[in-house]
């Protein structure tokens, strides 16, 4: 297990626990997470799991690929340098204590 | 929300894909029970509905339970398309349409090795592709000259149709399977083509297509058109009861279409909930889809069968492709091959009210996050 902290977009903040190897968007799913969409079922087509990822763990993160990279360019809340995808995101130890914060909206 | 199948409502686009090679059901949730139950959601799983009637409002389940309602969605989807052919119900004959269809399948797949797969659209593409990937020998057997021709364009389809041969899929166009044949036990283990050749195979995939889940909305007495007609606001001819997804079709112009994706599904749905919460607005977004074959991803933004005119650009070096569909010189669709920013700058630019002309892309050189920067300032 892992622990996750979304901060939604007017502050308020919901601590989860994620199984190890699980993306961070169905994770955000499967605790009612409201904020994550996930459309398009993780296959990173669709860009409504977009997050802002905490500094603190941005290059604990596996690197983009292009296709996020390129998705990523058309969010409908404002791309930062911290910006993910979730669904690309999957759990693991040296992600323990994640904390990223949801965008105003997704779609 | 009855549904006949079993469990919580699932993600339907990774059975092809992901699903296929690395399981877990439990991942395809679109929610947990948690939150049906925290927003007021009752959801009735395994509990077909048997009939409607419009003018008491109810439902009634096969079980024989009647249930009330102030206003009914129906959203029945699809189901596959039956084949005429003799075996056709051998037990390792599939279709792909449930998460039991593909669990069976997945199961199935750890004894085979040679794949027949009936239909070379999207889903028996996608199932090729990720069996291919599992070590699999798929064989395609599609009726028409190209592949997915009832959805893109002719550059997609050889585009496609070059990276599957080239990943060593046998894929036979012009050819029908003409029977499945069986052994003494009733398993299939061939298939006759219609060139009077014979494919062995332990798996049959039958992707041939979907029919609409209309007969519950018939007999209730709505009005049907290749699927449950709707009207602007994605009302049925009743007045207390609404129906999206692949189910329904809906006016477009001087025309009804009915689409099969999750864009649609889930839009249209958007546009009914907002209407009964009180905003009433017709239905007017722009139809997106995407299609995962292994290394390739497809994204189309815009119906291209509109388009009286295309423009394709390939970069044979990198492997991607778009294609630039206009009806009269406005552009009306793009479809992308491994260019998720083309797709997603398409998807702005058309769905801006104006459009953009062909002479406009011309002068960008096609590119069209520029022309998208133009159209999007104010
Ligand atoms: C294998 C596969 C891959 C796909 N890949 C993609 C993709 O990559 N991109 C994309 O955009 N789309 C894809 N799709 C299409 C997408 O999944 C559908 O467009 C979407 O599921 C449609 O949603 P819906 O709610 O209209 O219908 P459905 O998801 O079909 O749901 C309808 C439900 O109603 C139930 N039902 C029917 N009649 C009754 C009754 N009388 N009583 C109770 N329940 C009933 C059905 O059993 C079903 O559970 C794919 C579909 C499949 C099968």
């Amino acid at each position: 297990m892992t622990s996750v902290t979304f901060r939604s977009h007017d502050g308020s903040t919901v601590q989860v626990n994620g199984e190890l190897g699980v993306s961070l968007m169905q994770t955000a799913l499967s605790n009612g997470i409201d904020g994550i969409v996930g459309e398009c079922g993780g296959s990173a087509m669709c860009a409504t799991c977009h997050v802002y990822v905490d500094e603190a763990f941005v290059n604990l993160l596996p690197p983009m690929n292009d296709v996020e990279n390129e998705m990523l360019e058309c969010t409908v809340s404002t791309r930062r340098a911290s910006s993910r995808l979730s669904c690309q995101i999957r759990l693991s130890r040296e992600l323990e204590g994640l904390v990223v914060e949801l965008p105003e909206t997704q779609a | 929300m009855f549904g006949d199948e079993a469990g919580l409502p699932y993600q339907r686009p990774p059975l092809s894909k992901t699903f296929l090679k690395e399981g877990h059901p439990e991942r395809l949730l679109f929610r947990n029970a948690d939150f049906f139950a925290a927003n007021g959601i009752e959801i009735q799983s395994n509990t077909p509905i048997a009939s409607v009637s419009p003018s008491e409002r109810s439902v009634t389940t096969e079980r024989g339970n009647t249930y009330h309602f102030d206003h009914l969605v129906l959203a029945t989807g699809t189901r596959n398309r039956q084949l005429p052919i003799p075996g056709f119900n051998a037990p390792n004959v599939f279709g792909m349409r449930t998460l039991e269809d593909a669990s069976r399948i997945r199961d199935r797949l750890e004894m085979t090795s040679e794949i027949v797969v009936i239909g070379g659209g999207f889903i028996g593409l996608e199932f090729t592709a990720a069996a291919k990937q599992l070590g699999k020998k798929p064989t395609v057997v599609e009726a028409q000259d190209r592949l997915m021709a009832r959805a893109v364009s002719e550059p997609v389809s050889e585009f496609f149709l070059a990276a599957h041969r080239r990943n060593g899929v046998d894929i036979r166009l012009r050819q029908t399977v003409l029977a499945v044949e069986t052994d003494s036990s009733g398993n299939a283990f061939a298939v006759r083509l219609s060139t009077g050749e014979r494919v062995f195979s332990d798996l049959i995939l039958v992707a041939a297509g979907v029919v609409p889940n209309c007969e519950l909305a018939y007999a209730a007495g709505l009005k049907i058109e290749n699927g449950i007609a709707v009207d602007r606001t994605m009302l049925t001819s009743a007045p207390n009861i609404s129906a999206v997804g692949d189910c329904v079709s809906f006016p477009l112009g001087d025309r009804r279409l009915r689409l099969e994706s999750v864009q649609n599904a889930a839009d249209q749905a958007r546009c009914v909930a907002r209407r009964l919460t009180g905003a009433v607005e017709p239905y007017d977004k722009l139809p997106w889809f995407w299609s995962d074959q292994g290394a390739d991803k497809l994204q189309i933004a815009g119906l291209i069968e509109h388009a009286d005119k295309l423009v394709a650009k390939r970069d044979d070096e990198t492997g991607r492709l778009t294609v630039f569909g206009f009806s009269a010189e406005r552009l009306c669709a793009v479809e992308t091959v491994n260019r998720p920013g083309d797709h997603m700058a398409a998807r702005k630019v058309l769905s801006a009210s104006d459009g953009i002309m062909l002479a406009d892309l011309e002068a960008s050189h096609y590119r069209l996050k520029e022309v998208f920067r133009t159209v999007a300032r104010p």
